[in-house]
């Protein structure tokens, strides 16, 4: 038993020295990462200045991965407009993806046959080829027909007439062809969601007397978001990355802005580097944006939300100073 | 004409229902009259049928053959010239805003508040306005004695007190009729009681209630009348106070044996 009295007890915590071991490995492991990322190596030239009447010589050293060559690029007007061509493909294809997806999700849940088998054979399509041969396949389409005409077949009623030539420019291939093959993605994360609503919900909204739509609005998809948001965010980022093979299009994004650049200056190194760390900011400002959305959807799931980071922070910061302003103080004072 | 005879005839009225689920014969022909403003409490064991007849009592289900009446008007078909017209999505809707359905597991809206549990369906479904479904809807957590907990979600309430806000969003729908599928069962012991209260009261407010339970002790102190299904057929029916007391059909005899 333990006690608040004068003869309390004293607990001594366990000490766990693997960790310690393991801590001081990894520790090791970083700071030569670091030394090489920050090394600099002789460019074989050698430089002199004089100061103070007397002549200096020492060999000129650069940045083995040349960061000044980053520093110089990182916000250039090339990149930061492949970076803006980035970001606007990544929105538009995933605004495609998302709300294709998710009618795609409900025609696989209709009760019409030849509305579900229709939803499942395009999920079966666009999974099934590579999404750099369907890009490929939308950038050449217009080869095969230069005018598409909406209307009725067979009857001369006509709705609407594209020049597919005109249309299909590397952007908005890029869009319809990722946007397409993100649908079919979408949609199976789309489906798991809306089947994971427990069926006494359904219930529930039908015996007050909602309709099918408003049962699908108001309680199944407000419920199935709370499934559908961690995947859809891995999406979103997996899409940022993957308009990356919108090269193929010919479309100078984020990467193709780079790789313009270096095949004029041939440094390479650097401007991958410049394109990895914008890749990694965009990345680490969307996982913070999805922790918030997860965490607003989450109502009513859980009993008590999970601490935002800067809870989290906080109450760390706050564990630690507690610890050492009560059982610590002691052992300070004494060293 | 009709306003004597509409007063008169019975809220539900069963004849001879069958529903099957493929092979199986669930509803073997059940019989049933349940008055205004009167309280059948419905028994029977496990799988003979008493969830379906209330799912087929407010169209969850659809019978398959007899007839059945709720307020004078059959479910789920309007008869004119001499025909039954299947009714549409929407009518059905209509119909069944107006019973109330209370689920063993309760079924609340898990991402609305108990206050938005209890306005939805009227906004949503009755068209009131949003200042008047709360207003209406705090009433009715009065009523049942959740007024402090409408802020709450359901995950954050006992099981006794999320039944009491799942009759409360049936009650906001103004129904004429409401049904109780074994509300009590899925309860620890000691919250069963706080749900009967409520029960009780609203029996005694004149709400006619179809109610599947296993409380035989609320059938016999609040239940005007008794049926016991068994095998999909109404094997005895009556006054509580006298079936259960002295069962004639030797099934009922074995079922209260056990229940008892
Ligand atoms: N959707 C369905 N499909 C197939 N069979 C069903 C379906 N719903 C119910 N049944 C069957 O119908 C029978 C009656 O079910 P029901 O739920 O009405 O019984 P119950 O009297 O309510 O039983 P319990 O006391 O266990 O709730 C059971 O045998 C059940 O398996
Ligand atoms: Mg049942």
């Amino acid at each position: 038993m333990m006690t608040n009295g004068d003869d309390a007890v004293e607990v001594v915590p366990v000490r766990h020295v693997g960790r310690y071991v393991a801590g001081f490995v990894v520790a090791v492991a970083l700071a030569m990462l670091v030394h090489t990322l920050f090394s600099k190596v002789s460019t074989g030239q050698v430089s002199c200045h004089t100061s103070a009447g007397a002549r200096h010589c020492h060999p000129v050293t650069n940045w083995r991965f040349g960061w000044n060559v980053v520093f110089h690029y990182f916000t250039s007007r090339e990149i930061l407009s492949g970076l803006l061509v980035t970001l606007e493909l990544t929105a538009i294809a995933m605004a495609i993806g998302i709300s294709l997806g998710l009618l795609i999700a409900i025609m696989r849940l209709s009760h019409n046959r030849l509305v579900s088998a229709t939803a499942w054979v395009y999920t079966w399509f666009f999974r099934g080829t590579p999404v750099y041969v369907q890009l490929l396949f939308w950038f050449n389409i217009a080869a095969l027909y230069q005018t598409v005409t909406f209307g009725l077949p067979f009857l001369n009623v006509t709705f609407a007439h594209i020049n597919l030539v005109a249309f299909f420019t590397p952007f908005n291939t890029a869009v319809v062809g990722l946007g397409l093959n993100e649908a079919a993605y979408m949609s199976e994360i789309a489906r798991s969601g809306l089947i994971s609503v427990d069926e006494g919900q359904i219930e529930a909204a039908t015996s007050i007397g909602m309709t099918r739509s408003q049962t699908l609005r108001l309680v199944i998809l407000p419920q199935a978001m709370r499934v559908i948001i961690p995947p859809t965010g891995n999406e979103i980022i997996s899409m940022l990355k993957t308009t990356s093979l919108a090269i193929a299009v010919s479309l100078v994004e984020l990467l193709g802005a780079a790789t313009n650049i270096y095949s004029a200056n041939y440094e390479i190194m650097p401007l991958l580097i410049v394109a990895s760390l914008w890749y990694l900011i965009v990345t680490t400002v969307l996982s913070t944006g999805q922790f918030y959305v997860e965490r607003h959807y989450a109502k009513g799931a859980l009993r008590t939300p999970p601490p935002t980071p800067i809870q989290r922070l906080r109450n760390d910061v706050r564990g630690i100073a507690a610890k050492f302003t009560s059982g610590r103080s002691t052992a300070r004072a004494s060293s | 004409m009709t306003t004597p005879m509409v007063a008169t005839t019975p809220m539900v009225e069963a004849h001879g229902v069958h529903k099957s689920y493929g092979a199986v014969e669930v509803l073997r022909g059940v019989d049933l009259s349940v008055a205004r403003g009167e309280v059948t409490c419905l028994i029977g064991p496990s799988g003979s049928g008493k969830s379906t007849l209330l799912r087929c009592i407010n169209h969850l289900e659809k019978h398959d053959a007899g007839e059945l009446r709720v307020d004078g008007h059959l479910v789920g078909y309007e008869a004119r010239d001499g025909k039954l017209y299947e009714r549409n999505d929407k009518q059905i809707c209509a119909e069944r805003s107006r019973i109330g359905m209370v689920f063993q597991r309760f079924n609340l809206f898990q991402h609305l508040t108990v206050l938005d549990n209890v306005t939805i369906g009227q906004v949503k479904v009755r068209g009131v306005a949003n200042d008047a479904a709360v207003v209406r809807a705090r009433e009715l957590l009065a009523r049942v004695g959740l007024v402090a907990k409408e802020k709450n979600y359901p995950s954050q309430l006992s099981g006794g007190q999320q039944q009491r806000v799942a009759i409360a969003r049936a009650l906001a729908m103004e129904p004429k009729l409401m049904l109780f599928d074994e509300p009590t069962s899925a309860l620890d012991p000691e919250l069963v009681g706080e749900v009967l209260d409520v029960m009780k009261d609203l029996a005694k407010s004149g709400m006619t209630m179809i109610v599947v339970t296993h409380e035989m002790g609320f059938a016999r102190e609040v239940a005007n009348s008794l049926y016991f299904l068994d095998q999909g057929v109404i094997e005895e029916s009556g006054n509580p106070r006298e079936v259960l007391v002295n069962p004639r059909s030797a099934r009922l005899q074995s079922f209260l044996s056990k229940v008892l």
